[in-house]
């Protein structure tokens, strides 16, 4: 087969041997915005809904002082916009696109197609409520909606994280072994729009962590004719979705590859590329969510460890794939654990939320395991107020001394009666 | 096996063809398709991608020309092919000329001349497909060719009725029954017009048929040269859906333009020329054949009264007479204005000589 690419040997952005580290206050959109000029995106797509069309407006304006070169594009819709970084994927390009709430979903037919062609697009959902009646604030159905397609999906706590995930999100999803599109979830408000500190790497530092995006023998160009996405109907599908599910599991290795490498490059990540645990070492009881929930919920814990309670967080990154091996790992430790889910999942068992569910699962045919007690906390925006906090401590607390029944697991916290 | 690349037989100056004999002998729609015996809209691929020459990339949208056309190991796509939604075929044109040129701008790979082409069928394209259509035609720094090839129905899921589906026609949607003998009202969507007149910077809008299959391959071959993102309609006779037998289809595609049903135009940078026997209709050198002659060839007008033909036939003639331009501008100026707008200057209104044809 003849190269499809030419030889030139570039790949990222041109380096500065002169340039630093630097620090910049930014929001998650605008450190997610320094990543896409840092891992010298090619093509991106563009529609308006807040909050995560921070993200687009923080990078039309890098565009606009030239700070990167990036096709951007302003679709007609979210299913569009998702859709055109699909096939521009498909010819080679490095792509990055986004949603929220009901923009996610309108552009759901485009997500779904996106995972089973694997086209490692990456999104991110600046989380938003699902109007009707209408909310803007921060609730996670919106991503947890791709938990089952094949995406793969983490939440960010920080501006750096929102930065760091998106530079490994591309490693990752374009890693061969994997080939999938990643989401990464951004609290609506809570990170999308709230200012902090951020490290931004430099070009080179980037280029030698983010190798070139190369779809092999899977690009679309008249040198590799091949039809992509044919009808494969009962004859194939069955074999196909399970090199999806095989990708997935590779996944879990490859983000621990990526997390060292990061690590070593960057000097952040954590001890664990899935989970990150604050105050765990003696804990008796943890909560254990995602995003930026871990901000009111740290305050919490530090309060009731002068008070002499042992608890902790155990904050999960990555929903997709789901670190079952670690979950168990951390959680048998515990007595009891308090899950809060920013989601809801009407009618589930227990009426429990998203992660909720999937935690009793993964623990299911652990040999030792905690008391798993479920909260829907904080929907459509709202905060997580220190008596929130307590209230979900002492429920957590009764939980752990067997006080709780099966028909009392689940509840909804701060909701006015 | 290693798959062969597609060498530049033809060149990437796309010439407009001057006859039959000068068609260029490369299929690149070959056999392992299986859509219908007499099967226009297969045509339209065929001669689609022999105009455009194996240097180009075709998205697809759902549809017949999608699952009757792509079965898992038996492509007939020579040139590389990729399926996208059904609304979508706007979306794949920018994105996969977009994820083009930023790749050759960079460096990142040859920089060299692909067509890509996207094509939508009538459901995909003037319905549910339109605004991302609509979109596209405005990106003009994108080279790209929309083709929405048009059976009048939603073929694939059992031929129901389109916003491109002729009034009365019997669909799976609108079938005919003891007490409703129309169930279909709608007039047909002007879609070429909409496009064509809805997007002034798009260089290339044309309306064709492959029946007349030298004017559609010019007029693929034609979009591409001009670039930016162009749109091109044909008209596809469909066996299956419209209730013929297939060895008509080409005489139905005739048909449908003589009775001037159908139009056959193209218009570049603004400037809109008739091509075919419609420009032959209203230069006044050919006479519009009664629309009855197209309706009794098929099954799903069979259930015409009278009445039914005779609302057609005027509703074809009002096209013809009253609009600015048959086919493509679906309105008129009243006849003391005409001056004010140098309609008369630049040329005469077509329907002035239509009328006395
Ligand atoms: C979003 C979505 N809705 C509905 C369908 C079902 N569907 C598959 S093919 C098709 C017909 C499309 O009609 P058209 O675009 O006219 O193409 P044709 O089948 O006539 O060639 C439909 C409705 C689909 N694939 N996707
Ligand atoms: S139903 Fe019509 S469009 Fe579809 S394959 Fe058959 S003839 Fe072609
Ligand atoms: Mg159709």
């Amino acid at each position: 087969m003849t190269t499809i690419t030419s030889d030139i040997p570039r790949h990222g952005a041109p380096e500065n041997a002169n340039e630093v580290e630097t620090e910049q206050l930014a929001t998650g959109c605008e450190a997610i915005a320094e990543a896409i000029r840092l891992a010298d995106v090619d093509v991106m797509a563009a529609y308006p809904i807040r909050p995560y069309d921070g993200v687009m407006q923080a990078a039309a304006k890098l565009i606009a002082n030239g700070k990167m070169d990036v096709e951007y594009i302003v679709a007609d819709g979210e299913h569009s916009q998702f859709e055109i970084v699909k096939h521009a994927c498909a010819v080679g390009s490095r792509v990055f696109v986004g949603s929220s709430g009901v923009g996610w979903f309108y552009a759901f037919e485009a997500i779904a197609v996106t995972a089973g062609l694997r086209l490692p697009v990456v999104a991110i959902c600046g989380n938003r409520a699902l109007d009707d009646p209408g909310a803007f604030g921060c609730e996670h159905n919106d991503a947890l909606a791709v938990r089952d397609l094949g995406w793969l999906l983490c939440w960010a706590e920080t501006a750096q994280e929102s930065l760091d995930f998106a530079l490994t999100a591309w490693k990752v999803g374009e890693d061969k072994r994997v080939s999938l599109p990643v989401a990464i979830g951004l609290d609506g408000a809570f990170l999308t729009h709230s200012q902090q500190i951020v490290m931004i790497p430099t070009q080179a530092a980037v280029n030698s962590f983010l190798p070139k995006f190369d779809l092999g023998d899977r690009l679309l160009h008249p040198d590799n004719p091949i039809t992509i996405a044919p009808q494969v109907d009962q004859d194939w599908l069955m074999e196909i979705r399970m090199q999806n599910d095989q990708a997935m599991r590779n996944a879990l290795g490859v983000i621990t590859e990526a997390h060292t490498e990061f690590k070593r490059l960057f000097g952040r990540g954590g001890d664990n590329p899935f989970l990150d645990e604050f105050m765990t070492d003696d804990a008796e009881i943890v909560f254990l969510g995602q995003g930026t929930l871990s901000l009111p919920m740290k305050v919490a814990i530090r309060r009731l460890r002068k008070q002499g309670h042992k608890v902790g967080l155990v904050r999960l990154k990555w929903f997709r794939p789901f670190p079952t091996a670690d979950i168990v790992r951390s959680l048998s430790r515990f007595k009891a654990v308090g899950v809060i889910d920013r989601d809801y999942s009407f009618g589930s068992p227990y009426y429990g939320g998203v992660l909720y569910n999937e935690i009793r699962s993964a623990l299911y045919s652990a040999p030792k395991r905690p008391v798993v007690v479920g909260f829907i906390a904080a929907l459509g925006g709202r905060e997580i107020e220190q008596p929130m906090a307590m209230e979900m401590f002492e429920k957590t607390m009764a939980a752990a001394s067997g006080e709780l029944t099966s028909g009392d697991v689940c509840h909804w916290i701060g909701v006015r009666k | 096996m290693a798959i062969e690349p597609l060498a530049s037989t033809t060149p990437q100056d796309l010439p407009q063809i001057k006859g039959v004999k000068d068609v260029p002998y490369d299929e690149l729609f070959v056999s392992g398709h299986r859509t219908c015996q007499g099967c226009e809209s297969a045509l339209v691929m065929r001669h689609m991608v022999k105009a455009s020459g194996p240097r180009t990339i075709v998205l697809g949208s759902t549809g017949c020309m999608y699952v009757a056309n792509t079965t898992y190991y038996t492509t007939p796509w020579v040139v590389p092919w990729m399926h996208t939604q059904l609304g979508a075929s706007g979306a794949a044109a920018l994105g996969t000329a977009a994820g083009l040129k930023v790749l050759m701008r960079k460096g990142k790979l040859k920089d060299e001349k692909i067509n890509v082409i996207a094509f939508c069928g009538d459901g995909g394209g003037a319905d549910m497909g339109l605004g991302a259509i609509s979109a596209t035609l405005t990106h003009k720094d994108y080279d790209c060719l929309v083709l929405l090839y048009d059976n009048e129905s939603y073929a694939n899921t059992d031929i129901q009725l389109s916003s491109q589906t002729p009034y009365g026609a019997v669909t799976t949607f609108s079938p005919t029954g003891s007490e409703k003998r129309l169930m279909h009202t709608r007039w047909k969507k002007n879609m070429p017009g909409m496009m064509a007149t809805g997007h002034p910077e798009s260089r290339y809008i044309a309306a064709g048929c492959a029946a007349y299959a030298v004017d559609l391959m010019n007029k693929i071959r034609r979009a591409l040269e001009l670039g930016g993102p162009t749109f091109v309609h044909t008209l596809d006779p469909c066996p299956k859906g419209w209730d013929y037998h297939p060895q008509y289809s080409q005489e139905l595609g005739h048909l449908a333009v003589e009775t001037g049903i159908w139009t056959l135009y193209e218009v570049i940078d603004g400037v809109c020329n008739l091509t075919g026997p419609t420009r032959q209709i209203a230069e006044g050198r050919k006479k519009r054949k009664p629309v009855y002659e197209y309706l009794k060839r098929q099954g799903r007008f069979s259930h015409f009264a009278d009445e039914d033909v005779e609302h057609f036939q005027a509703t074809v003639d009002k096209m013809w007479e009253e609009w600015l331009i048959p086919g493509v501008i679906p309105f008129t100026i009243p006849q003391k204005d005409a001056g004010l707008l140098r309609i008369d200057k630049r040329a005469k209104p077509l329907h002035a000589e239509a009328k006395t044809a």
